[in-house]
């Protein structure tokens, strides 16, 4: 290695691949991402926690093994941005959440566990929209987190963090979750691959509730094989989640080395596109269909007319299944707790500390929930909801019959200001547009950069479904997009993200 | 008008959130506009359509029946608010009167 700011650069794969070479050390990797994140992060601000101690520590148990000559997983010594969601018994958990601040859980999550056995190096934990409920982290109750593209605008959210993080070089890796469109949404305003596996596939356990039924860890990276490693390392069934599917891997690595869509039958979903999409986005997603087609699938037209109500039945699921998940903080076991003066009830204290503790998201989605869940509405309202939710995945099951793989944008728009949605929730709720179906239905769906929108020069995705336990197909077209467009470019997209230099930040010479 | 602001007031009752009243001026309108865009799924001809509760349809998910160690009572009150005798410590249950 050239110098230590080359290190920030190399992708996952090439980082293990160098540890594992004996060419540079664990240790010197972990030093080089937490040197840049103490330069960028006060900036981009991705981190609400960084664990130096803890993460050089994981460092040198890699570097130790690599001297014994014993057995490295693939992404031994890889450092990762692990969102705050996750239990991490040797770093804080918050959640973006006031009601949480400085909480030390007692348990590893087991995305946490699985992560810190593959040797993998978890640098520090990440900002999010509070409790996960957001599209920009403008929900955190500790700030927003910046695009790398450009510091004034949202790196989307929920996982914007972890997004933020990788797309300012801070770490090659990053893991998220999707409940709506929260892996997925981030990476494709930030310019990066994530990917939203099937429900099921990868483990709830020590993941902090939001919505249960949706609620999907998953990885974010800066390239389809780096996101399909990760995969594979979170992946499998965990008993300990009783969603879990006792299934196995499907095999994503593979598919995105083989990056062969020859003879693919894919669906363009007619219902994701049109009206309330900007033009650059359409544009960049029309572009990506023709290389599709040019690369040898077979492009077919899909509709999938109950989509248009699976906005609206996602914000009545999931705000019913958070009222009720969110019960939980109740000041008595863990928490804040705020009135606790010998005067007042653990019910005014409850109230007390659920009105400061949770920020106005929280609060909304709380109420909505109990609305819909209240007797006298269930029926019109969360039932209602189920059975679009069926509808839904019919639409799903059709449209696989006639196509592979459905694709679409990602998102209607590229990243927006800060501020410019903050206090107008159907505004953000549009964010999750495209995203939402896959989630209702538990399929798996992917996001790949496609280009930059013409109109103000930020990262497109394109989003690619595929059918549950069919996770491998959606790598093995997002692969075969990135390499085609890598090649046309000349250079990979991310290099082009200039918001730290815009900014006056000094950038390290490293290649990017 | 889909949600009223006294129905907003009970919602938070039952959440266990001490609103302030601009807190609930502030949601009453805002949850007026969203219940107004979610009741479009009452448009939707769902008539013999079964609910579905989840993305995975697992059933009697079982384990064997082994004993593992659990958290232990200082792990679990680490993190309290507030402790006692190895106990959490809560505020009175009951009201005085």
């Amino acid at each position: 290695m050239d110098t230590h700011a080359d290190l920030t650069a190399l992708t996952a794969a090439q980082t293990a691949a160098a540890i594992a070479a004996g060419d540079v050390s664990a240790a010197e990797v972990t030093a080089a991402h937490l040197d840049r994140i103490a330069q960028v992060d006060p900036h981009v601000r991705a981190f609400l926690h960084v664990g130096d101690e803890s993460a050089l520590a994981a460092a040198h148990a890699v570097d130790s093994r690599v001297a014994a000559g014993q057995p490295l997983g693939p992404l031994a010594g890889v450092p990762l941005a692990l969102k705050d969601v996750f239990t991490t018994v040797d770093m804080p958990t918050t959640c973006g959440s006031k009601i949480l601040a400085g909480w030390q859980p007692p348990y590893d999550a087991t995305v946490t566990a699985r992560l810190r056995r593959a040797g993998i190096v978890i640098l520090g934990k990440t900002n999010m929209d509070e409790f996960a409920m957001g599209s920009s982290t403008e929900n955190s109750a500790f700030g927003p987190s910046r695009n790398p593209w450009d510091l004034s605008r949202v790196p989307g959210g929920s996982s914007g963090g972890s997004a933020a993080a990788v797309a300012a070089y801070e770490a090659p890796l990053g893991i998220g979750t999707d409940t709506g469109g929260s892996i997925r949404q981030p990476a494709a305003v930030c310019g990066l691959v994530g990917v939203k596996p099937t429900y099921g596939g990868s483990s709830r356990y020590g993941l902090v509730a939001f919505a249960s039924s949706l609620d999907t860890p998953g990885p974010l990276a800066r390239t389809v094989l780096d996101a399909a490693l990760l995969h594979e390392v979170i992946s499998g069934h965990d008993p300990r989640d009783s969603t879990s599917l006792d299934a196995p891997v499907p095999p994503v690595v593979a598919a995105a080395r083989s990056a062969d869509v020859a003879g693919l039958r894919i669906g363009v979903v007619t219902e994701l596109g049109g009206d309330g999409y900007a033009r650059g986005v359409l544009a960049r997603f029309s572009e990506a269909v023709d290389l599709l087609e040019s690369l040898g699938a077979k492009i077919v037209e899909v509709s999938c007319p109950s989509f248009s109500y699976a906005l609206p039945a996602y914000y009545l699921i999931a705000p019913s299944e958070c009222s009720s998940n969110l019960a939980r903080f109740d000041a008595m076991r863990y928490g804040l707790r705020v009135g606790d003066d010998g005067s007042r009830s653990a019910e005014e204290v409850m109230s007390l500390t659920r009105a400061a503790g949770f920020g106005a998201e929280v609060k909304r989605r709380i109420m909505l929930g109990t609305y819909a869940l209240s007797s006298g509405y269930y029926d019109a309202y969360y039932g209602k909801a189920q059975q679009v939710r069926t509808l839904i995945a019919r639409d799903f099951a059709a449209a696989f019959e006639q196509a592979d793989v459905l694709i679409s944008p990602t998102t209607p728009t590229t990243a927006f200001p800060i501020g410019e949605r903050a206090d107008d929730p159907m505004a953000m709720y549009l964010a999750d547009l495209c995203t939402i179906p896959g989630n209702l239905a538990g399929n798996a769906a992917l996001s790949v950069p496609c280009g930059l929108s013409p109109e103000d020069g930020l990262p497109v995705g394109l989003q690619i479904m595929a059918p549950v336990l069919a996770d491998d197909r959606v790598y093995r077209v997002g692969a075969a997009v990135e390499a085609a467009l890598d090649q046309r470019r000349g250079h990979p997209l991310l290099t082009e993200a200039k918001g730290l230099e815009d900014a006056g930040i000094a950038e390290q010479e490293a290649g990017r | 008008m889909s949600i009223t602001r006294d129905e907003v007031a009970h919602l938070a009752r039952l959440a266990r959130l001490a609103l302030t009243n601009d807190e609930l001026d502030h949601f009453a309108a805002q949850l007026d506009v969203i219940i107004g865009a979610v009741a479009r799924v009452q448009e939707v001809a769902a008539a013999g359509i079964p609910p579905t509760t989840h993305a995975a349809e697992l059933v009697n998910v079982f384990r064997d029946d082994v004993v593992a160690p659990p958290l232990g009572a200082d792990a679990a009150l680490a993190q309290a608010p507030a402790a006692e005798q190895g106990r959490f410590r809560v505020p009175r249950i009951l009201a005085e009167d």
